[in-house]
């Protein structure tokens, strides 16, 4: 392509302030979490007077955030783990199958996606409340209430992920597996699965990344013993004051897991996310 | 875009077409008998499949969305909220107070959409800005494309509420980056204002949400971007079409499908946007940032009044799906005719 002279000077300038705009915020998480309280309280020091890692230290003491971690780690797991196994096998139907339904069932899941979480949040508190009271079983506040809700945030775009890699998989694969005598499910398992394994990884990480951040629900639906990273961090910020530069180390140590997750695992993940929206 | 409809050919054995041969795992000809139950099976079988996420997508998601409009039409304040099955019915009450503009609530809901739709106009166009400056300007090769493309990705990866707190910090009025940089370092102001309250609560929310988001515009225009065949650039070229002009008559053009879905995804997202707020404000978010979502959320956890609360869920979802019917006939209807 023919480049007009100006165009290297606007990409460096544009790109530039783009660069800029998004490490300033990486950036002052990084140094905050590294000062002293008192450094923290008053004005703002591009650089750090005094460098200290007692944060780190001090943000397991200050709100029980181990536990929260704990939490957070079993309800995104879980929820990823089981949205990705049911994803896979629904992704495989529409991947494989043309059967009356298929594309009612593929607009409707996606568009549960697109609907505000405010719709489902009073309904569902009230099920589950009621639930408890009238059969005993303790959705609101567990950590199942909030699995099956996860869970079910993170299909439509699972499903939709896994049917572009499964497309892209030759059909005469699954076809010679049926020949050599297993079923569709089989080919599935023994075919399928292990040739879309990068894809089914990075959906796996996209699905627990759903989990880990979200808040809404979890600012409802769960209680003291329960509680997710997502409230827990409010508890850095007392009525008298906010301990800034623990709370920056909290928000650096909880967002290690997925941000790694994402970075090592970004070609697939962006491959599957773009997938849908350019075909 | 969910679903391609041409045939692909592994599916038609499963379509239930007369002419289609016996499956091949079905045995040799002779053995019809053993044909049907497998055929039956087969046909059983993508239901079967999917089965699991029907039953947990009625079960989270259309179950209680049918719940909420019920829910809409009872007077459920905290009296009933642990035994709903006693609330007196409220007729169109919640409707009739929400959409009484008047009145306290009403007044106040209407606020917050006037809100939430400028929010939403100047969110989603910066995002799609941004992202397609980006996407556009890092077409073809140069060093650093990779590093670049990682770090513009970043903010979209970190959970939510990270990136958000760290903005409130920088928007602190005594402690934060923000003001420092405006009044300390460029004396650009000669008092420090305050930015999580008051007027200036709009602007911060834009840009914290901006930040946060437009790099899902990025990524996909990107992916769009690489997708433009170079054999269009190459011709173009030939015929003596110069930058500006492949940029105008080729680039936008051609991403203009994949212009269609992302502005629609970052329409819903930003309109129903929850996280931002509520980790900027608090639970109070101040009227100047009051977006919907966060408005009834408040209204129904405050006062406890999930009626009045699922009345506006209602309203709002009347309203989403009214806009998203009209974008997509519009920009259809654009796309055919082009």
């Amino acid at each position: 392509m023919r480049e007009p002279r100006w165009l290297p000077w606007a990409r460096w300038i544009v790109l530039g302030f783009l660069s800029l705009f998004t490490l300033l915020p990486l950036y002052v998480m990084a140094t905050t979490s590294i000062k002293p309280l008192g450094d923290v309280q008053g004005d703002f020091h591009w650089i750090p007077t005094t460098i200290s890692l007692q944060p780190f230290a001090d943000i397991w003491r200050t709100v029980p955030l181990a536990h929260y971690f704990a939490n957070s780690l079993i309800v995104a797991s879980v929820a990823a783990v089981a949205s990705v196994t049911i994803a896979i096998f629904a992704a495989y139907a529409i991947s494989r199958y043309r059967f009356p339904g298929r594309r009612i069932f593929s607009v409707t899941v996606l568009s549960t996606q697109m609907f505000p979480g405010i719709l489902f949040l009073l309904p569902l508190f009230m099920i589950f409340v009621n639930l408890g009271n009238t059969i005993g079983v303790e959705l609101y506040g567990s950590r199942t209430g909030l699995i099956i809700t996860y869970l079910t945030f993170s299909l439509p775009f699972s499903i939709w992920m896994l049917v572009g890699y499964f497309d892209s998989i030759p059909t005469a694969l699954d076809e010679a597996a049926q020949v050599d005598g297993s079923g569709p499910v089989g080919a599935l398992l023994r075919v399928v699965i292990p040739a879309a394994m990068p894809g089914i990884v990075a959906v796996t990480i996209y699905a627990f990344m759903t989990a880990w951040a979200e808040v809404l629900f979890a600012s409802v639906m769960t209680d003291e013993s329960t509680r997710t990273l997502a409230v827990g961090l409010q508890g850095y910020s007392t009525q008298n004051d906010v301990y800034w530069n623990q709370l920056m180390a909290a928000s650096l140590v909880v967002s290690v897991p997925v941000v790694a997750g994402f970075l090592l695992l970004q070609r697939y993940l962006v491959q599957g996310l773009t997938a849908g929206a350019v075909k | 875009m969910v679903a391609s409809t041409t045939p692909r050919p592994g599916a038609r054995r499963a379509s239930g077409s007369p002419e289609g041969g016996p499956p091949r795992s079905g045995g040799g000809p002779g053995r019809v008998a053993a044909l049907i139950p497998v055929r039956l099976r087969r046909l059983g079988l993508p239901y079967l499949l999917i089965l699991p996420a029907i039953v947990l997508e009625l079960l989270i998601h259309v179950v209680p969305m049918l719940v909420g409009i019920w829910m809409s039409f009872l007077k459920l304040t905290q009296f009933f909220i642990r035994n709903w099955s006693a609330a007196p019915s409220a007729g169109l009450a919640n409707y009739e107070i929400a959409v009484d503009f008047d009145s306290a609530v009403g007044g106040s809901l209407l606020r917050s959409f006037t809100v939430t739709v400028a929010f939403t106009v100047l969110a989603v166009g910066l995002c799609w800005l941004l992202g397609t400056a980006a996407a556009v300007l890092m077409q073809g090769g140069f060093r650093g494309r990779g590093v670049l493309r990682t770090l513009f990705l970043t903010p979209y990866a970190l959970p939510a509420y990270a990136g958000v707190i760290t903005w409130s910090f920088m928007f602190q009025r005594d402690s934060g980056l923000v003001n420092h940089i405006l009044v300390e370092q460029s004396g650009l102001l000669d008092e420090r204002p305050f930015w999580l309250i008051g007027g200036n609560s709009f602007a911060a929310l834009l840009v914290t949400y901006v930040w946060r988001v437009w790099p899902f515009a990025f990524l996909v225009l990107m992916a769009g971007v690489q997708n433009i065949s170079g054999d269009l650039y190459e011709a173009s070229a030939i015929d003596g079409a110069g930058w500006w002009r492949q940029l105008r008559s080729i680039t936008l053009p051609m991403l203009r499908p994949v212009n269609q879905v992302v502005v629609l995804v970052l329409f819903l997202w930003t309109f129903n946007d929850f996280n931002t707020p509520y980790v900027l404000f608090g639970r109070s978010a101040p009227q100047e940032a009051d977006l919907i979502s966060i408005h009834i959320y408040q209204s129904s956890f405050v006062t406890w009044n999930f009626g009045s609360g699922a009345a506006m869920s209602v309203l709002l979802l009347l309203f989403l799906l009214l806009v998203t019917a009209v974008y997509l006939v519009a920009t259809s209807h654009r796309r055919t005719r082009a």
